[in-house]
């Protein structure tokens, strides 16, 4: 599977109207046959994967805790809000680690790209290779190996060891985006740059960076998004008191289930729709730029 | 460009001595440990033995080894099921847009609240019997959680944006006139789709398989929330030697065995794709495209 091809097809995918060619005429032909097995699954899978959704957001409103429906009201959120301090502490955790994660993940990323993409050197399967593996193994592998590593340098758990885990399984991603945004573009640019005078620091700074910024920015939030959605590898490298959201939900859910998580839930929800929307209005405008 | 400094060692340096440091090395001491002796509390003794090894052929393992596999493969098996039809079916649609945010939507929501969601509905209080009740088709509630079954929906529930993703990407690319082509050869529309679409969405299929196979596979949350004790996987049990058993030779055994078999299966059907010797690299690629996709519905 050509990964560029992929990339180049979410893209167009995305963009509003702009079904590829070839598809939309078939699909225009399509419409008057009937395809109705298909377009049965699809609506049962759409169905099958909005119900936990629907469910989540109308037990958010309920008065009590049951299932039973005894009412509207707003408790839960005013739970959420203003008495889960323990919650926010854990939230605040997880933005701290997410961003600074992501930021040494996009740092080390895009220089290791630019390396591979551009350069030939010895030891460069070795560099490449390495930086897909940690996406081919189990989560769980990822997340024992490392408490064991930790154990073993007598490194005390805790958010520097979320952190260096998180920043290992985010590193992939930006190193992926960004290569793949280097592979559109031509090296003859960068020999042109140092034809015409520019020194390395100066081609850095005036083409390269310039030319990846897409990539880096969708690396990086790419990098934010799975740092704060990860549960098993932070499971594994936690110590006491330095719990994520993801493991203040996994312990809510473990011991004793809260509508509270229901409230955070719809909260979490809307936020990442929004976020993924002004993102993508984002980086439509770095790339128009 | 002979006349310049070759710069790759010195950009690429860091990430390959972050990976060299926190990745091989953590995966090059578990192979270590699960040759040494268990430490008498937790930890390990410097000694050669293949004590963890000989515990891999007790009975219990193996049982929770093979209902590990059993379960991958069904999981990965429906989901590859209804997928193929949902990729057909949006790469054929006019409002690809849409359909591909409606698959990606449910799949902004973290992980464990998507798990939980499904406790909502299969608990014993939960919406499912409360609906039945209500409409008077049970009397008595009936217990949905903790069994095989629901690890399996869930594995599949969690999993399937992983394989429509790529299986819709590939059919969008499929030339249809090949299939109208077919028809007026004269096949049937079930035999046009396997003979001819199958064949051609076959790197899309393998992707597919493989995305949702190794994370089913190393599954640890899932089984934990919603299966029973006798759904427990092999994620479940290294996880116990680590924390309850302290037993970090074992724990790491058994991640030799989760660590060969994906890595098997990633073989396998590289193999199968019989292309290039870039074919790793191309999986693992779409593999983090895929997944990045998902995760932010936007790509670079």
């Amino acid at each position: 599977m050509n990964f560029r091809a992929v990339v180049r097809n979410i893209v167009t995918s995305l963009r509003p109207g702009a079904a590829s060619g070839e598809a939309a005429r078939h699909a225009r032909r399509a419409i008057k046959r009937n395809f109705s097995f298909s377009q049965t699954v699809f609506i049962a899978t759409i169905v099958f994967l909005f119900l936990p959704l629907f469910v989540l957001i109308l037990y958010s409103f309920n008065d009590t805790k049951g299932m039973d429906w005894t009412g509207f009201s707003f408790h839960w959120y005013e739970q959420l809000f203003l008495h889960s301090r323990d919650l926010w502490r854990a939230f605040w955790n997880s933005i701290l680690i997410a961003i600074t994660s992501a930021g040494t993940a996009t740092v080390l990323g895009t220089f290791g790209a630019i390396g591979v993409t551009w350069y030939r050197f010895r030891l460069r399967s070795y560099v490449q290779t390495i930086s897909f593996l940690p996406m081919i193994l189990p989560e769980i592998i990822i997340g024992v190996s490392l408490s064991i590593f930790f154990a073993g340098m007598k490194i005390p758990l805790g958010l520097l060891t979320i952190y260096i885990a998180h920043t290992s399984f985010n590193l992939p991603f930006v190193f992926l985006m960004v290569m793949a945004r280097l592979d559109e573009f031509d090296f003859s640019i960068i020999e042109a740059a140092h034809d015409l005078g520019a020194n390395e620091g100066q081609t850095l700074l005036k083409i390269t960076l310039p030319i990846c910024m897409p990539g880096i920015v969708s690396g990086f939030l790419t990098a934010i998004t799975i740092s704060l959605e990860d549960f098993v590898i932070t499971y594994f490298v936690a110590g006491p008191g330095s719990s994520t959201l993801p493991l203040y939900i996994y312990s809510a859910i473990r011991f004793g289930v809260s509508p509270v998580i229901n409230a955070l839930s719809v909260v979490m929800i809307l936020g990442t729709v929004l976020l993924t929307y002004l993102l993508r209005n984002f980086l439509k405008y770095i790339a128009a730029k | 460009m002979a006349h310049r400094k070759n710069y790759g060692p010195l950009y690429s340096f860091p990430m390959a001595a972050w990976f060299t440091v926190f990745f091989l090395a953590p995966i090059i001491i578990i192979v270590i440990y699960s040759f040494l002796k268990k430490g008498l509390y937790g930890g390990v003794e410097w000694e050669f033995s293949l004590e963890a090894y000989r515990n891999l052929t007790n009975p219990s393992f193996i049982v929770i080894t093979v209902r590990t596999i059993i379960t991958s493969i069904i999981a990965t098996v429906i989901t590859i099921l209804i997928a193929l039809p949902c990729g057909y079916f949006m790469a054929r649609s006019r409002n690809q847009t849409l359909l591909l945010l409606l698959i990606i939507i449910p799949f902004w929501t973290n992980f464990l609240i998507r798990v939980f969601a499904w406790m909502n509905i299969l608990g014993n209080n939960g919406f499912l019997n409360e609906f039945l009740m209500r409409i008077g088709l049970i009397d008595d509630y009936i217990h949905f959680l903790y069994n095989q079954n629901v690890v399996i929906l869930v594995l599949v529930y969690m999993y399937l944006p992983y394989a429509i993703l790529p299986l819709y990407s590939t059919i969008d690319k499929f030339d249809f006139s090949l299939l109208e082509a077919a028809r007026d050869l004269g096949a049937t529309k079930l035999a046009s789709m396997i003979k001819v679409l199958l064949p051609n969405i076959r790197s899309g299929m393998y992707t597919a398989v493989l995305f949702t196979f190794i994370p089913i596979f190393g599954a640890y949350a899932v089984p934990l929330l919603v299966g029973g004790k006798d759904s427990y996987m092999l994620g479940n049990i290294i996880a116990d030697q680590l924390t309850k058993s302290r037993n970090w030779p074992l724990a790491s055994a058994i991640s030799m065995v989760l660590t060969v078999v994906t890595t098997a299966g990633v073989l396998l059907m590289m193999n199968l794709q019989k292309k290039d010797a870039s074919r790793i690299a191309d999986a693992s690629k779409s593999a983090g495209t895929a997944r990045a996709a998902l995760d932010t519905g936007v790509s670079s």
